[in-house]
């Protein structure tokens, strides 16, 4: 596959107006996929997914180390350093690795994926990442066969991060996914987004992208990542257990305690469109399902 | 004098609808309008419950009577924004698609204690005129202290619905104890001091 820097990709003004002039012809996404897949392997793409708008995307934020609020993330991270920025990849693996997140993107070909994303609030959005399996990073680490777990550790930085100040979560951020879902080709290490590089709101300089699963599964400006045996517990788990489980699978038939989650509202959509109901496994079940075939998902939420 | 200071301030209590029919006008609600129009008229209903508990304390404390003139008003503007508040999530929110509602009302606290705050607030709404308080005598009190009621509904509605109790949910739960605790200790001195 052909290698993509930054500079190659479409700038996303021209992305957006390419589409609506291809809307306008009266061609289906999919016609445009066929152009595109170029950039695309079997994973990237999803077809008839119109992008959230940029705007949208890098102001709409939960990302609660830089406050509570949708715009704190844009409002406080500006200045945020993401270099230099080192992540290690420790734990039950044979390799141990220290690399540095400008070594990852070079050793790695990031490449444009159209996902949905799904946050636990019941809203969504379609955000065009850059990126790269993340299996493709742990495989360099060689996990040893007592990996049955991967905890991801966020950043820790309170003279940077205001909200880190408060006790809003466990800090830093910790989430988890189990081995097999880690090493699952939808599940993206970003790097990037819409052809550019990361924002700083969103999670820069590396971040996870696990579509199936509500967006907080996601962890954002990652130094760590650490196989291990037994199942990590995450800051929203221990936050408030009986609400946010480990799987935390999109799932419009399991409630939060607190909201329904049949149901979503999508971002950017105006003030008179619907919401629309919510799929399982956010319409990532052809590939992701057998991960949890036999297994009660209102047990293990 | 006191009269056109009245309509004045009715005026500012618009001002929340307001800044609401600019935003649709200027088309600048954001990426989730319905939500904002939610939250937005929400939390001013709250807000409006807490100037409403703020008058028998400030009249208190400054000894002027001046303010239980604008107590009614601003109590009804609680019912007025709790309504449109009602009617964003009912209409604009689920399309009347009464199955959801339904289900949301029975199965899930924060819809359920904040439908309850607003039905609680419909007689206060209903018994607010002057004929009112002189048909119900000693029981118009008894019946208007629901309010105290709704204001621990609303604060508990909106710590329910939020992910976490930082800050917002946390701040006006802590003003509406403030504000009732205030009472406590005014009742107390009214037993003492007659």
């Amino acid at each position: 596959m052909k290698k993509i820097s930054f500079s190659e990709i479409t700038p996303e003004k021209i992305y957006l107006k390419r589409r609506d002039f291809i809307k306008k012809l009266g061609l289906s996404t999919s016609s445009l996929m066929i152009g595109q897949n170029f950039l695309n392997n079997a994973y990237a793409s999803t077809n008839n997914l119109e992008p959230t708008e940029y705007r949208y995307i890098s102001t709409y934020n939960n990302y609660y180390e830089f406050g509570t609020r949708k715009s704190d993330p844009v409002e406080k991270s500006q200045n945020f350093k993401t270099e230099p920025w080192n992540i290690k990849i420790d734990g039950e693996v044979e390799n141990k690795i220290n690399i540095s997140a400008l070594e990852i993107n070079n050793m790695f070909e990031s490449e444009e994926r159209i996902y949905r994303l799904r946050c636990v609030e019941g809203w969504s959005m379609v955000i065009p990442w850059m990126g790269f399996s993340l299996s493709k990073l742990l495989e360099k680490a060689k996990p040893n066969n007592k990996a049955k777990f991967v905890e991801f550790i966020s950043v820790y930085d309170p003279a940077q991060m205001p909200g880190q100040k408060y006790p809003i979560l466990q800090w830093p951020y910790r989430e988890g996914l189990r081995i097999d879902e880690a090493m699952h080709p939808l599940t993206t290490l970003v790097t990037g987004l819409y052809g550019k590089k990361l924002p700083n709101q969103n999670g820069a300089p590396l971040r996870l992208i696990v579509p199936w699963k509500y967006g907080f599964k996601s962890a954002k400006a990652i130094v760590n990542i650490k196989l291990v045996e037994k199942m990590p517990t995450s800051s929203w788990m221990r936050s408030s257990p009986r609400e946010y489980g480990f799987y935390s699978n999109v799932n419009p038939n399991v409630d939060h305690p607190r909201w329904s989650q049949a149901s979503e509202r999508v971002i950017g959509s105006g003030i008179l469109s619907e919401r629309i109901p919510t799929q399982m496994f956010n319409g990532y079940g052809d590939e992701v399902a057998d991960l949890y075939s036999g297994m009660d998902l209102k047990k293990y939420f | 004098m006191i009269k056109y200071f009245k309509a004045f301030i009715f005026f500012l209590c618009l001002w929340p609808l307001g800044i609401i029919i600019s935003n649709i006008y200027y088309n600048d609600l954001g990426p989730e309008p319905v939500k904002k129009i939610m939250n937005h008229f929400g939390e001013w209903t709250l807000i409006f419950i807490c100037l409403t508990l703020s008058m028998s304390p400030l009249k208190r404390i400054t000894n002027l009577s001046f303010w239980i003139k604008f107590r009614r008003m601003l109590g009804l503007f609680v019912f007025f924004y709790a309504t449109i508040h009602l009617l964003t999530y009912v209409g604009l929110d689920y399309r009347f698609d009464w199955e959801p509602i339904i289900n949301d009302v029975l199965k899930k606290k924060y819809i359920f204690i904040g439908f309850s705050a607003w039905l609680l607030l419909i007689p206060l709404a209903a018994t607010s005129s002057q004929k009112m308080i002189r048909i119900l005598r000693h029981n118009w009190k008894n019946l208007h202290r629901l309010i105290y009621a709704i204001a621990i509904f609303g604060s508990l509605h909106y710590i329910w619905l939020s992910k976490t109790i930082f800050f917002k949910p946390l701040i006006y739960t802590a003003i509406i104890v403030v504000l009732l605790a205030l009472r406590i200790k005014i009742k107390k001195r009214d037993i003492n001091y007659g």
